[in-house]
């Protein structure tokens, strides 16, 4: 490779990182004022016109605290475990193809970090590794909530796991590769996935919401059961960090949703656009409207968040197992036969 | 082969802690990252699919089921019995004799010499797919009958026996 490529992939990836934070500081702020208009309130409104440098005095907030370790807490997997949470909710979006490529002057730019042909499983695997974080910090924490909320942290994410595996295999049949790159250049225009595969998307949304810990399915962190879940004993940036994976997580799942069901950066007459403001342009339009497309998902998860109750915790588990993976595994059936029939 | 030597030596650095730490559950952590090592083979060896799958069921799943398992058990930790000498001697006899066994082994086969394959693209997901569809048809089947007897006889252990309670 040679040294401007690598630069341009440095570029990226801190650019991508910074996007990252800075989406993952905001959605908390959007969180609140979400929140606070379902609930008819204003919402944090004080530091800065509209409360808008409220996620500012909040990380200021996180960094001053004092850092607190429990006298009988393992002290170095009680670091680790925040540490492997976020570590693990910025490497996902590795994989994602932000745009097509920008063509600047004799330097092709490609909007993705890596391009590995098997970049579902990929994201899957992140996902799979993701809830180590929970379960060693909610281990290392020596207290009997945090044990719990880890353990149903760890049963919560393989359960769920299984029908997400399921509900992508149904969109493999129709794509016919596991690269997201490929994925995204298939749905050219409007030929999006949801549009052959809306069991398979609610499936995958369902499935989404369990795997970043979010209400309806916050269970391992159920504040009128368990204290405080696995994060009962974290305090100061520690505490921050596993609050930031799960925006981060967040983010990053509605990109994959994005990319997998909703057509990537793809639009409809993008082809029209690109003969009429130039390639660049329409690429550029591409990755503005794949943010809005991220940004409505976020708003998705928030809005369920304040709409839904939690489930109880055999409701999840009876979810889970009785309804989601068999409707995934018809999914899959339906999917194979009607492809057979129409490739014959 | 420099890369290979520093991963496999991680390895084999990693499932000596496995075995000589004292704490069950650092036990499992350090099998995690020895799992991990295998993965970076695979990687090294081309076989991707491979590699990703031992990082999803490996690490993924099966290990998280090992941390969950072991969290349960590891609540009281001075109910674990001193295990009495003759059995410490008899599994120091017993792993002797193993380790002679694989060693002799070793010996008889020789030097391996490094395998080349005809394809090197042999790992990735379309070439290994068209392999097992076309020429393994028929064991890949049967193993996955073997899975589901396993699953079975889970379900069968885990349900109670509604006569006895």
């Amino acid at each position: 490779m040679e040294l401007a490529e690598i630069g341009i992939k440095f570029a990226l990836v801190t650019i991508i990182f910074a996007i990252s934070l800075v989406i993952a500081m905001y959605s908390t702020y959007a969180e609140r004022k979400i929140a606070a208009f379902f609930q008819d309130r204003i919402g944090p409104n004080r530091a800065g016109p509209w409360g808008i440098l409220q996620p500012l005095a909040d990380g200021g907030k996180m960094f001053l605290k004092e850092e607190i370790i429990p006298t009988n807490a393992s002290g170095f997997l009680f670091i680790v475990g925040p540490s492997l949470a976020i570590m693990t909710a910025c490497i996902g979006s590795a994989v994602i193809p932000w745009g097509q490529k920008l063509v600047i002057g004799s330097h092709v730019i490609d909007l993705q970090v890596a391009d590995i042909n098997v970049g579902i499983l990929y994201i899957f695997g992140v996902v799979s590794l993701g809830v180590y974080g929970v379960m060693i910090g909610g281990w290392a924490s020596n207290n009997k909530y945090s044990l719990l909320g880890a353990i149903r942290a760890a049963s919560q994410n393989i359960s769920y796991e299984i029908s997400m595996g399921l509900s992508i295999i149904a969109l493999l049949l129709v794509t016919g590769t596991l690269s997201l790159r490929q994925i995204a250049e298939q749905q050219h225009s409007w030929h999006w996935n949801i549009i052959y595969q809306p069991v398979g998307f609610i499936l995958f949304l369902v499935c989404a919401f369990a795997e970043t810990n979010r209400t309806p399915f916050d269970l391992p962190e159920c504040e009128t059961e368990l204290v405080g879940g696995y994060h009962t004993e974290y305090s100061s940036m520690k505490l921050g960090f596993y609050l930031f994976a799960e925006y981060i997580n967040m983010f990053i799942s509605s990109a994959v949703m994005v990319t997998l069901y909703w057509g990537a950066y793809n639009y409809p007459f993008m082809d029209w656009m690109a003969a009429h403001i130039g390639t660049n342009g329409a690429v550029i339009l591409g990755v503005v409207l794949m943010f809005a497309k991220i940004f409505l998902f976020i708003f998705f998860f928030m809005w369920v968040r304040w709409t839904i109750p939690r489930f109880r915790y055999d409701q999840l588990m009876d979810l889970g197992w009785k309804v989601l993976i068999p409707l995934a595994i018809a999914n899959i059936v339906v999917t194979g036969i009607v492809i057979t029939l129409i490739n014959r | 082969m420099n890369t290979f030597y520093f991963i496999a030596f991680l390895s084999v650095f990693f499932s000596i802690l496995v075995i000589t730490a004292k704490n069950p559950v650092h036990s499992i952590l350090y099998l995690i990252l020895t799992f991990f090592t295998f993965t970076i083979h695979y990687i090294l060896l081309n076989a991707q699919f491979l590699a990703i799958v031992n990082f999803i069921v490996y690490m993924g799943a099966i290990l998280v089921l090992f941390l969950y398992t072991l969290m349960l058990m590891n609540l009281n930790k001075e109910s674990e019995q001193p295990k009495s000498n003759l059995i410490k001697i008899a599994a120091v006899i017993g792993g002797g004799c193993f380790l002679v066994t694989i060693v002799a082994s070793l010996r008889a086969l020789g030097a391996s010499s490094p395998v080349v394959l005809k394809d090197p693209g042999l790992g990735l997901v379309k070439n290994l797919g068209k392999t097992l569809f076309n020429e393994y048809l028929l064991p890949f089947e049967v193993s996955s009958v073997l899975l589901l007897s396993a699953m079975v006889g889970a379900v069968l252990l885990a349900t109670k026996d509604p006569k006895t309670t």
